[in-house]
């Protein structure tokens, strides 16, 4: 249990999937203006991270490695990760159409989102178990969402402030990345004395 | 000739991929702490970029339109897999040092966005120019965030320490908050050089964004919309 903890506490604050791994920055810096599609977006990543977790690791485990074939982890799990998103598209399309609403837009948006692709690899390099996997693309998951939803505020802030004219737009988003990057710096090696 | 000439350039400058199209941005902040990683990333990024584009020009007519998307990736995956198969027999540093980034090539906003944007519509010799010149201007933006940040963060240059800043490194800059602002310092500079005309008026929309091409919302105006 406590390991799980660690785990989890570490893939959100310490090693923050946005701030200190650098994934997906695209989408963080693309869909951070509003906060309503922030989490949206946030959502759906948790979403299916979850889903690609569960169906690469047993792919990998019991498929791929037995049979020599582990070099094709890249090709598989891409395939893996765009089917499942149109199978979700398809069914939550169908049976559950308010939760369509509310993620079906960015669903398309993630197939190519770097921190999805990079969770499902992570967790077979670190030879996480299966429920090690799940938790740390929960912790993934819920660490792009706080960088997300944090950056928000910050980006409403920014967006009015007076810069210099050669800073307005992109270099002033990631000089406040790189603000908020330090503060997240400030967590490494709390997660090891908190569960002590 | 002027032409191909044009098509070539126009990616190590015009439209640098990093610097002024503000894509590929993921490896750009995440290798760049050392020149050789950084370096090494572009020409392994460069590779999969020239041959994914020749033969999504070759197959251009073939890929039905509605499932182009994940032809692409399927392609551009097989490109990648032969790369890091490449690198670890024979660069085993630099596939360790890459780790988790090599496969990542794989959603890298700058191929996906070259195979929709050029070289579904142009020819095969075009789109081998276009490669290279993307890649390379790729390769120059990491060769310039990975000296500037290993330079003043550790000391060094291509690992061969400089009298003085190695023993004074301003370490923050080779870690993760440094590399979002050497790079925001550097496209604030090519603005004020370029007047700028460098990143006009862009700020990050659909275009940077890597599904831009498979996304409904973008016709729309944007997520969420």
């Amino acid at each position: 249990m406590k390991e799980m903890l660690i785990i989890l506490f570490t893939a959100i604050l310490v090693q923050n999937f946005v701030l200190s791994k650098f994934l997906a920055i695209c989408s963080f810096l693309g869909v951070s203006k509003k906060l309503d599609a922030a989490v949206g977006m946030s959502f759906a990543v948790i979403f299916v991270m979850l889903m690609a977790t569960a169906a690469t690791w047993p792919i990998y485990n019991f498929i791929l490695d037995p049979n020599g074939l582990g070099y094709m982890q890249t090709v598989v799990f891409i395939l893996v990760i765009a089917a499942l998103v149109q199978l979700v598209e398809m069914f939550l399309k169908k049976f559950v159409p308010p939760l369509y609403q509310a993620l079906g837009i960015f669903l398309p948006l993630i197939t190519t989102n770097c921190a999805v692709l990079g969770v499902v690899v992570l967790n077979i390099t670190e030879s996480y178990n299966f429920a090690q996997s799940m938790v740390n693309s929960l912790g993934a998951g819920l660490g792009y969402m706080l960088a997300m939803v944090l950056f928000c505020g910050v980006r409403s802030r920014v967006d009015t402030a007076d810069v210099p004219e050669c800073f307005k737009g992109i270099p002033i988003t990631l000089a406040a990345a790189s603000i908020m990057s330090v503060s997240f710096m400030g967590f490494s090696g709390i997660v090891e004395n908190m569960f002590k | 000739m002027n032409n191909k000439l044009k098509i070539l350039t126009n990616g190590i400058i015009k439209e640098n991929p990093v610097l002024v199209l503000v894509l590929g941005t993921c490896p750009a902040l995440a290798v760049t702490n050392n020149t050789i990683n950084g370096v090494g990333m572009g020409i392994a990024a460069t590779f999969v970029l020239i041959c994914s584009n020749m033969v999504i020009s070759l197959l251009k007519k073939t890929i039905p339109d509605k499932v182009r998307i994940p032809c692409y990736i399927v392609v551009i995956a097989g490109f990648v897999t032969v790369v890091e198969l490449l690198l670890e027999a024979y660069m085993k540093s630099l596939y360790d040092a890459l780790g988790i980034f090599l496969p990542l090539i794989v959603v890298n906003c700058i191929i996906l966005g070259r195979a929709e944007m050029f070289a579904n519509k142009n020819s095969v010799f075009d789109s081998m120019l276009d490669g290279i010149g993307m890649g390379l201007g790729f390769t120059l933006a990491l060769f310039i965030m990975g000296s500037i940040r290993e330079i003043l963060g550790v000391g060094t240059f291509c690992n061969i320490p400089i009298p003085w800043l190695a023993d004074n490194p301003i370490s923050i800059l080779a870690q993760a908050p440094g590399g979002f602002f050497v790079y925001g310092f550097i496209i604030a500079m090519l603005n004020k050089v370029s007047h700028g005309k460098a990143v006009k008026r862009k700020s990050f929309d659909c275009e940077s964004c890597p599904s831009h091409a498979g996304c409904s919302g973008a016709m729309k105006g944007g997520c969420g919309r």
